[in-house]
């Protein structure tokens, strides 16, 4: 089959811009110290971060699916005044540096924020420099992309199935949990999959309210970045585990990613 | 025990305002071209459409009353509904569709399975019970639909254009299926359809309806009979006129008197079966008592007769052999005169 050439306008940019790409790929895994790759993947510290950054972004997921989920459906089926405002509050995280997000929920549920001087004075709750906080950090980044895509699938799932189920006899949570949800399954994936690697790879909003400590506010991102100014070696082996990470990730929702793209 | 609804509403470019009943035992087929509110009116007994007033009662039982209020839920209306395209669920298999229905109105898992299995069976798929619905073909996904909504035993069984989705070759044999499950079933049925064949193979009376509006009811020789909108009557191939009755003659809105032998008086329909007007080329002589001239504009085959549509002072189909309308030499644009006897013309009330 006679192929179709390529116009050197494209080749050339698109060449450059895969390169600018893969370089720093091909520089993490040459310039890794695979000989000390043992040893600092098993450092107690390694270990310890890898545990918690783990712990802490599968906790976000699921607390981004058990709040995202219902406000998906709320974006999707229900129309109110200001909906499309809240919509854009509640996604705002997307766009903003995770910096200036970490800082706003020190002013919200820090020791002397709008919540948190209550919670804390009232049932002795804090959450600023806890693992909980990072916890919080982390869904106040990533839940906006779950919350999206959930609401994407449900907008363009076929609703007649709702109505035959309630025509069988199916009350609402039935209607819900056994069509609804099974319907939106690939998009209901899909969001949890970004969730979660966005939770995963979380950074400013972790490391300004939670701040920095090992074994308990210490993700994986955080002890790479530490690590940098001591400890060369080991931070190169952590970026090329958590580029493996997300390598897995990407490939495994490619097609559904691209699909409902 | 019958249904009774009466439902005005208004959506999108639809206004509708209907009222039907449907006894027990029988099957009533509601007939109306696309886009006449067949299907917004089987949706809103079912409860998924509100409307603006009116009454669903079922057995005497208020459903919904936009009086009192009252509404009960579509899920907790003893309804079957077969949807046009099924919508039977993708990700379950034939088996936990089927049992979906028992298993929401709180059968348990076994006996749901029991008696789903029973029903396949009786739709003749009992082999295909663990496959998806993507694996089946039109007419067993029919079946399926079927034995779904009549699982759970309703007392109302609607259907909404059940055999639309189907493709000629099949259509006639599932109708017959299911012609035979709607006799089985001994609830209230009710089947949306905009097929004449459909609607006269399946049910024992037909309710016609146009523009959200009742045109005619009755069996389907009492409507084939008496057409009462130019609908039916192109449905059943005649040619309908309305008109002023006089003893003998019917005067159309036009101006133009028909001979009619059996009109006496008020407003009246007339109709003329296409195979009693006759087509000439020169003014006849002789003893019909109606001739008016036209041009004609459509010349249709079908099988061994000829269609003439002739526009002129009275608009008719005629009916003609494809060797007459040789020997007439008859082109479309061609002047002709039409000619009936006033014996042939059927009156009846408005």
């Amino acid at each position: 089959m006679r192929r179709e050439r390529v116009p050197i306008v494209a080749l050339v940019p698109a060449a450059i811009g895969a390169a600018f790409f893969i370089v720093p790929l091909i520089g993490l895994i040459v310039r890794s110290p695979w000989a000390d790759a043992v040893a600092a993947l098993t450092a107690p510290e390694t270990l310890e971060a890898l545990k918690l950054s783990l712990i802490a972004s599968l906790s976000a997921t699921a607390v981004a699916l058990v709040l995202g989920v219902p406000m998906a459906w709320i974006y999707a089926r229900v129309a109110f005044p200001g909906r499309d405002l809240l919509r854009a509050l509640t996604t705002l995280p997307m766009v903003l540096p995770p910096v200036v997000g970490g800082i706003a929920l020190l002013l919200a549920f820090g020791r002397r924020g709008l919540m948190g001087a209550w919670l804390a004075t009232t049932f002795g709750i804090t959450f600023p420099f806890t693992t909980a906080g990072v916890v919080m950090a982390e869904t106040f980044v990533a839940m906006p992309f779950l919350i999206l895509t959930v609401e994407a699938g449900l907008r363009s799932m076929d609703r007649r199935y709702e109505e035959a189920a309630r025509a069988l006899g199916a009350n609402r949570w039935t209607v819900f949990t056994r069509v609804t949800l099974p319907l939106i399954g690939p998009s209901l994936f899909a969001g949890a999959v970004l969730c979660w690697a966005r939770a995963l790879g979380e950074f400013g909003a972790t490391i300004t309210f939670a701040g920095n400590f090992p074994g308990v506010t210490q993700t994986m991102p955080l002890a790479v970045y530490l690590l940098l100014e001591t400890n060369h070696n080991a931070s190169f082996i952590l970026s090329l585990v958590l580029l493996l990470i997300s390598l897995v990730v990407l490939v495994g929702l490619r097609d559904r990613w691209l699909g409902s793209a | 025990m019958s249904l009774d609804a009466s439902i005005s509403l208004t959506l999108g470019p639809l206004d509708l305002d209907m009222a039907i009943t449907v006894d027990e035992g029988e099957v009533v087929a509601l007939l109306g071209p696309n886009g006449a509110g067949k299907t917004t009116l089987l949706r809103a007994v079912a409860g998924l459409v509100p409307f603006r007033s009116g009454h669903v009662r079922l057995d005497g039982k208020v459903l919904e009353d936009t009086v009192t209020r009252a509404y009960v839920p579509t899920e907790r209306r003893p309804i079957g509904f077969v949807f046009q395209d099924y919508l039977l669920f993708p990700h379950l298999s034939i088996l936990e569709n089927v049992a979906f229905g028992l298993r929401s109105r709180g059968t348990s898992r076994q006996a749901a399975v029991e008696k789903a299995i029973h029903w396949l069976d009786r739709v003749g798929l009992k082999s295909y019970a663990s496959s998806k619905p993507a694996g089946l073909s039109g007419g067993q996904r029919q079946r399926v639909a079927l034995a779904r909504a009549l699982a759970p035993n309703p007392r109302l069984l609607l259907l909404d254009e059940p055999l639309a989705a189907l493709d000629v070759t099949t259509r006639a044999e599932v109708r017959r299926d299911l012609k035979r499950h709607l006799d089985s079933f001994e609830g209230i049925r009710l089947v949306v359809t905009h097929d004449p064949l459909e609607a006269v193979a399946l049910a024992d009376r037909l309710i016609v309806m146009e523009n959200g509006h009742l045109v005619q009811t009755g069996t389907a020789q009492e409507v084939t009979e008496h057409p009462r909108s130019q609908y039916v009557a192109d449905l059943v191939g005649v040619n309908l006129l309305r008109g002023e009755a006089d003893h003998g003659s019917v005067k159309l809105a036009g101006g133009q008197v028909v001979a009619a032998a059996g009109a006496e008086l008020g407003e009246v329909f007339a109709v003329v079966h296409p195979r009693a007007v006759a087509i000439h080329r020169t003014h006849p002589e002789g003893s019909p008592r109606n001739v008016w001239s036209g041009r004609a504009t459509n010349i249709e085959l079908l099988g061994n007769r000829v269609r003439v549509r002739i526009d002129g002072e009275v608009s008719l189909v005629a009916e003609v052999t494809p060797a007459a309308l040789k020997e007439l030499n008859l082109v479309e644009g061609g002047k002709v005169w039409l000619s009936f006897k006033s014996t042939d013309v059927a009156v009846y009330p408005a």
